[in-house]
């Protein structure tokens, strides 16, 4: 099994065994098989794009090809123990309704998104004037499917207004961790464990 | 893995017990003509069971016993294919109604007359319990899935739905968990075409010579045209004229030959049809997938129809499918998350309309290689 991505390593390391996972937005299913493979979780996903989803299919796991603004009210309350949004927060039309259901379908979900408030970003905007192209930002802004660009701040407040509570935070720069300190600048990436 | 021969087998069984049928009649004598390819390991635990569709047959991978062409799933379904007949032992019926050795119209009554009209309106449950019971036969207790596109999807929903321990899987290409209006309504001119052809004579067609082939071609004709797509269509003839017997190169007649050469595909389509199906085997199965509608089995719930079900499911639609859409499969994938079964869904994109289960779909090679082999 090659290496999961830094941030889905932080989500399988903190899904307690066993339990019923949601991954919205599950890519190829690194995270599910890895889920199932190492937590012995009942995973399900749910991708938008059919060729991922064949993939799933393929390694043997249950994916439903739907779109999280749309979708995710198919499905019961509380029906999962975790909801997961890796990369993808930042994708939907969106983001304040997809994370209500998140936390509608999950007794808690996770969020990882890159971070638009990471200094290199700053510092493109700042000295070129221009949308930056990044590590974890590849792709030129009009063909990227990032069509909402949070911070940590941001998040942060976001989360805050929903009543919903932090049970933990996760910073990467690089493919390493970082403290809390100087996240908004600082990390890359940001991994939020949250419940209602 | 030591390699099973491939070994195409052709079978009849014969019910000891009579078949109760869900319109209240039971059927006595019936019999079920099965082809099987590969082996059935020591603990029978390898056995899948592939439904076939509306105008189909058992003949899955093997020569088709009228025209002699390659078996209908020949892509699918053979040694290192999809469905690898080298790890399972693939078993496929004639299904009840039918008319390729299965008990269905054109057999014989107890009286040593054709049943033609007498034989009991069935219902793909109904069909489902007769393959049931060559399971029982072959004393396979669960199987490693069942598979089925179109009208095979829907016996494989009704196989999950009420005999929910014997199979490990479900696959269901291309179909729906009810017939719509518009199913129905295409059933109907299908169906009505035969009828009004005087050669049908009240189904009393049989020993009489010809049946009634006008109304079965009109019929195969329109049903035909729901298994493309427009786009489909369009490329393959848009308003292309046909050449004239007399040489003359796409022009038109002024009159009512086929002119156009989607004219002449759909000529050609009935007409060869009739050749290799029986026009009442054709009202009864029609009938049968029209009456079909899993819900309403169990109460009005879909979700319910899965309640006991313990196996794994996927779901695959056709983007250009506007017989059974999308959003059919999509129906079916929610009710098996409502239920807690686990399941997948995907919409592939494919050109060929409702065929495209049949065709040259490398996507779907893929899901079923992969779902399969779980």
């Amino acid at each position: 099994m090659t290496a999961l991505r830094p941030d889905l390593a932080i989500i399988a390391a903190n899904v307690a065994p066993g339990s019923r996972v949601l991954d919205i937005g599950c890519g190829d299913g690194a995270l599910m098989a890895a889920l199932r493979d190492t937590r012995q979780c009942d995973a399900r996903g749910m991708e938008l794009d059919p060729h991922n989803v064949a993939e799933c299919v393929a390694r043997g796991l249950s994916v439903i090809q739907g779109d999280a603004d749309a979708d995710l009210r198919d499905y019961p309350d509380a029906s999962f123990d975790y909801a997961i949004l890796s990369q993808t927060l930042q994708t939907t039309k969106r983001p304040d309704r997809v994370l209500d259901e998140l936390l509608r379908v999950g007794r808690r979900g996770f969020v990882s998104f890159p971070n638009f408030a990471h200094w290199k970003v700053r510092a493109s905007l700042l000295w070129n004037g221009r949308m930056p192209v990044t590590r974890l930002l590849p792709i030129a802004w009009y063909e990227t499917p990032n069509i909402h660009h949070v911070t940590v701040r941001d998040f942060r407040e976001l989360v805050a207004a929903k009543g919903l509570k932090v049970e933990g935070a996760w910073f990467l720069s690089g493919d390493a961790r970082i403290g809390d300190a100087a996240a908004t600048w600082r990390a890359e990436h940001a991994v939020f464990l949250l419940s209602r | 893995m030591a390699t099973a021969p491939h070994n195409p087998t052709s079978s009849v069984l014969d019910l000891t017990a009579p078949l109760p049928l869900d319109g209240g009649q039971v059927l006595t004598g019936v019999r079920v003509a099965y082809e099987t390819y590969g082996a059935l390991n020591a603990d029978k635990s390898n056995a899948l069971m592939i439904f076939h569709a509306l105008t189909g047959d058992q003949c899955v991978a093997s020569p088709h016993p009228v025209t002699g062409k390659p078996g209908w799933w020949l892509r699918m379904v053979g040694p290192g294919k999809p469905i690898d007949t080298d790890r399972f032992f693939v078993i496929c019926a004639n299904v009840l109604g039918g008319c390729y050795g299965t008990t269905g119209p054109a057999s014989l009554a107890d009286d040593g007359e054709p049943y033609a009209m007498r034989f009991p309106v069935i219902t793909i449950r109904d069909m489902v319990r007769a393959q049931v019971a060559v399971l029982d036969a072959l004393g396979i207790e669960q199987l490693h899935a069942v598979v089925g596109g179109s009208m095979g999807g829907m016996q494989a929903l009704s196989f999950a739905a009420n005999w929910p321990l014997r199979t490990r899987a479900a696959l269901i290409v291309a179909s729906t968990a009810r017939h719509s209006a518009q199913n129905i309504a295409f059933h109907e001119v299908g169906r009505q075409a035969i009828m009004a052809d005087p050669k049908w004579k009240g189904g009393d067609y049989y020993g009489a010579g010809k049946g009634p082939d006008s109304g079965l071609a009109v019929a195969r004709m329109a049903a035909h045209i729901t298994y493309l797509s427009e786009e489909g269509m369009h490329d393959k003839f848009g308003r292309k004229l046909q050449d004239r017997p007399d040489g003359t190169k796409g022009a038109k007649t002024f009159g009512f030959d086929a002119d156009f050469q989607v004219e002449s595909y759909l000529r050609h389509q009935g007409l060869s049809f009739t050749d290799r199906f029986d026009a009442n085997s054709y009202l009864y199965i029609t009938r049968a997938m029209d009456y079909f509608d899993l819900a309403e089995e169990h109460g009005g719930r879909l979700a319910d129809a899965f309640a006991r079900t313990q196996a794994r499911f996927a779901v695959v639609s056709f983007d250009t499918d506007w017989l059974y859409p999308t959003a059919e499969s999509r129906t079916i994938a929610h009710a098996l998350n409502a239920a807690g079964a686990p399941v997948s869904f995907v919409e592939l994109s494919a050109p060929f309309g409702h065929d495209s289960f049949l065709l040259d779909v490398p996507a779907l090679d893929r899901v079923i290689a992969g779902f399969l082999g779980q």
